[in-house]
């Protein structure tokens, strides 16, 4: 969000009023002590871009700000199309407030690392073993970090991009993919 | 590790077999309450053998128990390394992943119409379910809005399936603790409900019938007089379930102060559905973020108040009844117009149209060959399923299959509980607080 | 295999009520995995009663139960799994794989099932379906019945 002068002006702190924030209290409060923090309307849903070295604050901040659950963490695999290649996502539920916001944060191709949430919602326990399981994402904290669907003997991370589905040849079809 | 010494860690220690002394390795103890058991504390229970609760009992006595993942009681494919201490249970580490089926990644592959066979597959005891999370995801990035009438087929099916899915919960409920009559009455009733779902989708199980942009097909002609007979069959039915088990004292002994969760344990850990209401906490999809029209029905929410196994099979009885009201207020108001959506590029046209129209033709050739491409974007949509809440993150790409779908599962998330609710209880209720959590392991592993 | 000579007669009358008696009370080891399971404990059930040929009794233990119903998806971390409940089962022993993900691996071509239970476990008796209705269910358990009565699954 760049001023409508035509100039560039480098010391003007106008540009945070103009960062888009939502209009629930309860959300507004929580983005407005985050600078870093982008909010974003997704098909009517709350989003937050969070950067990977925010992400336990911003997480513990949510929960102070009345976010009791956290429904689910996972994550994406963008490959080339983004400079990160993953993306964490963790899903938020407020009951008191009845709101929903979600997070998301990026992390590299290369040793991707991200805060565990375990120590603010003990119930993204599971959930973030199986992002490890399934992406390789290393998080940071977390008690208990194996493999929980997989054999543990397992090589590879089975929902990368370039993890092969491992289909079968099936005689008489004749295409491989499976649809 | 905290020094609290009523924090409530699960041990979660690595999968490989851990060594007869245990070691805090990565383990965070359940610590024991020393002030008195909780057991004294439970409702109605007094309990007098001394052996039991042998206070000096020696660290080196605990012995690891394996359970499953091929038993009875196990609900599925569920493992469970409990360490005992005589009889009581010390710490639990459920392991999964035995069911793991690869469904995210096949659903990458299928596209979105065919990605209802998939999603259906998860929680196999409540299948319209996943497909109703999965449409409303898809429509959600669509942009489109099912007719009423699709909106009301759907609350339909989705309410006959909670009922079968706790009729399935009850029965083993049931049978795990030992009253092996539940099990023929609860698959009795739910034979009935079946036949419905048979009769109007094909399929008793797994039916894929709810898609994006509506249901596959209108409601077949009589259904009114088939549910208006497991409308009027049921109460008498529920009631021989009272008989059997309301006021038996076995099952009361068994269930009372069996498998305690608190509320604040609950939230802490991503619990939803019956077992988060048990522990008096009221949350409902179907109330809080309403979809699929469910807002025009009335119904109640029932609550519990102990948190116990008791509670659970409580609520899951009132909800089937509530599950019929809503039942019946949909058969009384259902709307008349189509079942899904007139989009031709995302419903399929009808057949007699193909011989006679081109378009029609080629909108057909289209959707079957290379599916509907959805717009760019990302969501997330909760329902209520029988267990909980049960959600569909998908990512499209803007092509014709998803970029990513990830289904949030209820029971994956109330499994975080199960160390919880096992801690210092006997070795003989796990089964009874397994049952009541109520794990579908498809659910689970996805 | 029967001859004429008087010698053999009672052996083959025995070899006879030895098939009989293996096909009416044929303990099924609870191997229910997945959606299928659930249409087994339904054939199980009051309204499609498998006690009727006396095999309602799913016994827990392996070593007390002749036939594995495989009902359901394998993973492939539970092969190994499979492969020693059928190992522990005492001879004579039957399996029958139920449903498609048992038989060939289903809808599911991909990394994390076994394409097929026969990669782990030798099958008798390939019930389609998905899930396959209790009545599959039935005739698949009736003609495993047929085959031993016939003599053509020596087990």
């Amino acid at each position: 969000m760049t001023d409508d002068t035509g100039a560039v002006e480098t010391e003007e702190p106008v540009e945070v009023a103009e960062r888009p924030l939502p209009d629930i209290e309860v959300l507004k409060g929580l983005f407005e002590s985050f600078e870093d923090v982008a909010w974003e309307d997704s098909l009517g849903q709350d989003v937050a871009r969070v950067p990977n070295e925010r992400w336990l604050d911003f997480a513990t901040a949510a929960k102070e700000a009345g976010f009791e659950v956290c429904v689910d963490v996972t994550a994406v695999d963008w490959m080339r199309s983004r400079p990160d290649r993953f993306e964490v996502v963790a899903n938020l539920l407020s009951m008191r407030h009845r709101l929903r916001l979600r997070m998301s944060t990026t992390a590299p191709r290369l040793d991707p690392t991200v805060a565990s949430l375990v120590p603010v919602w003990p119930g993204a326990n599971f959930a973030e073993r199986e992002a490890y399981d399934m992406f390789g994402i290393t998080f940071d904290g977390h008690p208990d970090l194996t493999r929980i669907l997989m054999p543990d003997e397992w090589e590879g991370h089975p929902l990368r991009k370039d993890f092969g589905v491992g289909t079968v040849p099936v005689q008489f079809k004749e295409s491989h993919k499976v649809s | 590790m905290s020094d609290d010494a009523k924090t409530l860690d699960v041990w979660v220690a690595g999968t490989e077999e851990p060594e007869l002394t245990p070691t805090d390795e990565g383990a965070q103890e359940i610590s024991i309450d020393e002030s008195g058991r909780r057991l004294d504390e439970q409702f109605g229970r007094v309990v007098e053998d001394d052996y039991v609760f042998d206070d000096e009992a020696e660290e080196d006595e605990r012995m690891i128990l394996n359970m499953g993942p091929q038993h009875p009681s196990t609900h599925g494919v569920l493992r469970l390394q409990i360490e005992l201490e005589g009889e009581i249970i010390r710490r639990t580490k459920p392991i999964i992943g035995y069911l793991h089926t690869g469904m995210e990644k096949t659903g990458e592959q299928l596209n979105f119409s065919q990605g209802g066979t998939n999603v259906t597959r998860m929680d196999y005891l409540a299948p319209f379910h996943n497909e109703l999370a999965y449409s409303l995801a898809v429509e959600r990035l669509l942009g489109i809005e099912v007719p009423p009438r699709a909106a009301a087929i759907r609350v339909l099916l989705s309410e006959l399936n909670r009922c079968s899915s706790h009729l399935v919960a009850l029965a083993t409920n049931g049978m795990d603790i030992g009253a092996i009559s539940m099990m023929m009455y609860g698959f009795r009733e739910r034979e009935q409900i079946l036949a419905f779902f048979e009769k109007t989708t094909g399929l008793r199980m797994n039916h894929n019938f709810i898609r994006p942009g509506g249901v596959a097909a209108d409601l077949p002609p009589g259904w009114k007089d088939d549910i208006a007979a497991i409308i009027e069959e049921f109460p008498r039915r529920l009631d021989q379930y009272d008989d059997l088990l309301e006021n038996n004292p076995i099952w009361v002994a068994r269930t009372k102060g069996v498998g305690v969760l608190s509320a604040e344990e609950a939230t802490a850990y991503g619990i939803t559905g019956p077992t988060l209401r048990s522990t008096g906490v009221e949350w409902d999809i179907r109330k809080a973020f309403p979809y699929s029209g469910i807002e025009q029905y009335e119904f109640e929410v029932p609550l519990g108040e102990h948190g116990d196994v008791y509670d659970r099979y409580r609520i899951r009885v009132e909800e089937i009844k509530q599950s019929l009201s809503i039942v019946e207020q949909v058969m009384d108001t259902i709307p008349k117009g189509d079942y899904r959506v007139d989009d031709r590029k995302v419903t399929p046209p009808p057949r007699a149209r193909i011989d006679e129209s081109m378009e029609a033709l080629i909108h057909h050739f289209k959707l079957f060959t290379e599916g509907y491409k959805v717009p760019a974007g990302e969501t997330y949509v909760a329902v209520e399923s029988p267990r909980g809440e049960l959600g569909c993150y998908l990512v499209s790409d803007g092509g014709a299959r998803p970029y990513r779908m990830h289904t949030r599962a209820p029971s994956f998330a109330n499994l975080q509980a199960l160390p919880i609710a096992m801690a210092d209880s006997l070795m003989a209720d796990t089964v009874a607080t397994i049952a009541s959590l109520d794990p579908v392991m498809g659910d689970v592993d996805r | 295999m029967a001859t004429t000579a008087p010698g053999n007669l009672l052996m083959t009358t025995i070899d006879k009520a030895a098939r009989w008696a293996k096909t009416r009370s044929m303990f099924p080891a609870s191997f229910g995995l997945a959606c299928c399971a659930i249409e087994m404990m339904a054939t199980g059930t009051a309204h499609y009663d498998l006690s009727r040929f006396g095999m309602e009794v799913f016994r827990a233990s392996p070593r007390q139960s002749d036939l594995m119903v495989v009902a359901g998806r394998v993973s492939q971390k539970m092969a190994p799994v499979l492969r020693q409940v059928y190992d522990q089962m005492p001879d004579p022993k039957w399996v029958i794989s139920m449903g498609a993900c048992a038989s060939t691996g289903g809808m599911f071509n991909n990394y994390a099932l076994v394409q097929g239970v026969d990669q782990v476990v030798p099958v008798d008796i390939y019930v389609p379906g998905c899930p396959p209705g209790p009545q599959s269910l039935m005739h698949g358990i009736l003609t495993l019945h047929d085959k031993i009565m016939k003599g053509e699954i020596a087990s």
